[in-house]
């Protein structure tokens, strides 16, 4: 459908002039997208396009960068500390997963049920989220001091269970941080499952009562295969999400104790800006191009499907 | 990322999920015109039948309780205490962090967070942030989806896909180019460096995407006749632009203006690497760096006033934050 305001494309493309060009709007159009050409020509296609030069050069700043072939990807792959952050961030991933990933649905279909005081739950479960992650972080750390004192540790006392030592031992670090991270996201999600709750067609459930469906029956039968595919959105998010956790175990534990928290994201910091040798930038670069080509492929997939979706 | 995208700090898995609202606003919007809000539905699972039963009353009485004591405790529960402790005396904190001000109400914590650790200035390199980082973004997100979504010169095609390409660009991969980039700007070389200045944040910020994204599809679903009868009426592009397209556009221009103020609020890894100045740094940034030289009580003070802001953002416009939150329903709509 064409809306521009003069249809100059025809003749103008026979004899394209500058002059021919402005009179056309050229000028103006172009005025307008230049904001958006300028910005993501320097602070997004240039940087995608020289991360990738990058991991290939070696690279401080001071002297032309050189190029050195696959080094930088053999010395992250050669790197000891890479196994462990690959594994940490797996098993931080699947932690939130099993914490985390069914709370939400559970609470928005409960939410989605009672009749009144859905818009006061609905805000009290966000409150997480709008806390900024750096405070909610710096909070819990004090929530997790190890003293039998410590906030969590009292409440344990409560419930006659000794206190815990949370981000001091290696056992027990990640789960913190995972429980800190699920508190901080579940809000966001609990609110896209009502929202999708509510796009579930009424007439469903009246024709699974016409069947004779009980509530259960009405909640699995129809609620959870209406949700399947925010579900599953949903389940890509969050993964790409916890890929690149940073914060919590930048903040909670620097890595530690123990290097039991080192993640992906930690490491590459570690070898930008953590280095006493000054930054490595091509293996920093060369990891984030590892880490990137493997979360692509997911947020591919994830558009894909969402699209597909929104237009049916 | 949502509005992530930009700056590279890991995307949180609590900004992600706003990344679907990408799949339509102007159905949306139509839906949350009959709908005004998330609270009210035309039915569930449980039907009027089905409550008229004591078994199910009973069972939704339960239903409330858990909750109330749930949500209250996880979601309210952490704030109450930390604005307890906010004016509580260390010790007392330590030894009993449960009791009510055992010892008294030390209001004087808030007063030495503000002045002295200098938390009235980090608050205002906030908000300095926060209200660039939004500026920008408008500007940005607004001219680039009205060329994209109605000037369309020839370009816009290609445009399109080289802008949306990026969403699928996972942030982590501009970080160390994009901080070389800052370092050593392009044009104006290392001796200009936007180390320290704000515009290292506000720049790479705009260069979102999913705002682009968002906007251009809310554009793309104005009613053409209004458009074509501006133009046969002789309003020029920038006519257009200012007086008919934008003056529609308030709901979507709501929306991102939450997602860029709150992204900028709440950014930490990227102002932590391009400002490296305390002078200059922001709340998010200073925080977990003066926490070993204050005490706790007034480190708590501090953090209960880095989150008063948000809060108070959230409970004056929460219907806007929720309707933003929930966009992402507008998945499978």
């Amino acid at each position: 459908m064409t809306t521009t305001q003069h249809p100059p494309a025809a003749p103008a493309s026979r004899r394209a002039t500058p002059l021919s060009w402005i009179r056309a709007g050229g000028l103006s159009k172009l005025l307008f997208a230049l904001p958006m050409i300028l910005v993501f020509a320097i602070f997004s296609w240039t940087p995608i396009v020289r991360s990738v030069v990058m991991s290939f050069q070696k690279t401080n700043l001071l002297t032309p960068a050189e190029w050195v072939g696959l080094d930088n990807f053999q010395a992250v792959l050669n790197d000891p500390l890479l196994g462990t952050a690959v594994l940490n961030t797996l098993y931080f991933a699947a932690l939130a997963l099993v914490m985390g990933f069914p709370v939400p649905i559970l609470m928005a279909v409960l939410m989605s049920e009672v009749k009144r005081g859905k818009g006061v739950y609905s805000a009290l479960a966000y409150l997480p989220v709008v806390v900024p992650p750096v405070v909610a972080v710096l909070l819990w750390k004090v929530f997790y001091d190890g003293s039998p004192d410590g906030v969590f540790n009292t409440i344990l006392g409560w419930f006659g269970i000794g206190p815990q030592p949370w981000l001091q031992s290696t056992s027990m670090a990640m789960p913190s941080l995972v429980i800190e991270a699920t508190w901080a996201a579940a809000g966001g999600s609990i609110i896209i499952y009502l929202a999708a709750l509510l796009s579930v067609p009424p007439e469903l459930y009246d024709a699974a009562e016409v069947d004779g469906a009980s509530i259960w029956r009405k909640a699995w039968h129809v609620t959870l295969p209406q949700l399947r595919g925010v579900i599953f959105v949903m389940l890509i998010l969050q993964i790409l999400a916890t890929a690149q956790v940073f914060l919590e175990p930048f903040l909670f534990t620097g890595g530690g104790p123990a290097n039991s928290t080192v993640t992906v994201l930690l490491l590459i910091y570690r070898y930008a800006f953590q280095n006493s040798l000054g930054g490595n930038y091509g293996m920093a670069t060369a990891l984030s191009v590892m880490l990137a080509g493997f979360l692509a492929v997911l947020s591919w997939v994830y558009f894909r499907l969402t699209n597909r979706w929104s237009t049916s | 990322m949502s509005a992530d995208t930009a700056a590279p700090a890991p995307v949180s898995a609590a900004t992600m999920p706003s990344s679907p609202a990408a799949a339509s606003s102007v159905p949306e919007r139509r839906r949350a015109r009959r709908k005004p809000s998330l609270t009210d539905s035309e039915r569930g699972i449980v039907s009027d039948a089905d409550r008229r039963q004591p078994r199910v009353r009973r069972a939704m009485t339960g239903v409330h309780i858990f909750l109330s004591v749930t949500l209250v405790l996880a979601g309210l529960g952490p704030l109450l205490w930390l604005a307890k402790a906010a004016v509580t005396p260390t010790q007392d904190t330590l030894r009993q962090p449960f009791a009510l001000w055992p010892n008294g109400i030390d209001w004087a914590n808030l007063s030495t967070a503000w002045s002295d650790i200098h938390i009235d200035q980090y608050f205002f390199n906030t908000i300095v942030i926060a209200a660039g980082a939004w500026a920008f973004q408008l500007v940005v997100a607004t001219t680039g989806a009205y060329t994209l979504s109605v000037l369309r010169p020839r370009y816009a095609r290609v445009l399109n896909s080289l802008v949306l390409a990026t969403l699928f660009i996972p942030s982590v991969v501009l970080l160390v180019p994009l901080y070389l980039t800052i370092v050593d700007p392009p044009l104006l070389g290392r001796d200009h460096s936007l180390l320290n200045n704000y515009l290292a944040v506000w720049l790479p910020m705009a260069a979102n995407a999913f705002n682009i994204l968002l906007v251009k599809r809310f554009f793309d679903n104005l009613p053409r006749e209004v458009i074509e009868a501006a133009q046969t009426d002789g309003a020029g592009p920038f006519r257009l632009f200012w007086s008919i397209i934008l003056p529609m556009s308030r709901p979507i221009l709501g929306v991102v203006s939450v997602f860029a103020i709150i992204a900028a609020w709440k950014d930490f890894l990227w102002p932590l690497l391009v400002l490296p100045d305390p002078a200059v740094q922001p709340l998010s940034v200073r925080l977990p760096a003066v926490q070993s030289q204050t005490e706790l009580d007034v480190f708590l003070a501090a953090l209960a006033i880095a989150t008063i802001i948000p809060i108070a953002m959230f409970l004056i416009f929460q219907r806007v934050f929720l309707r933003s939150a929930g966009l992402g329903g507008a998945v499978k709509g």
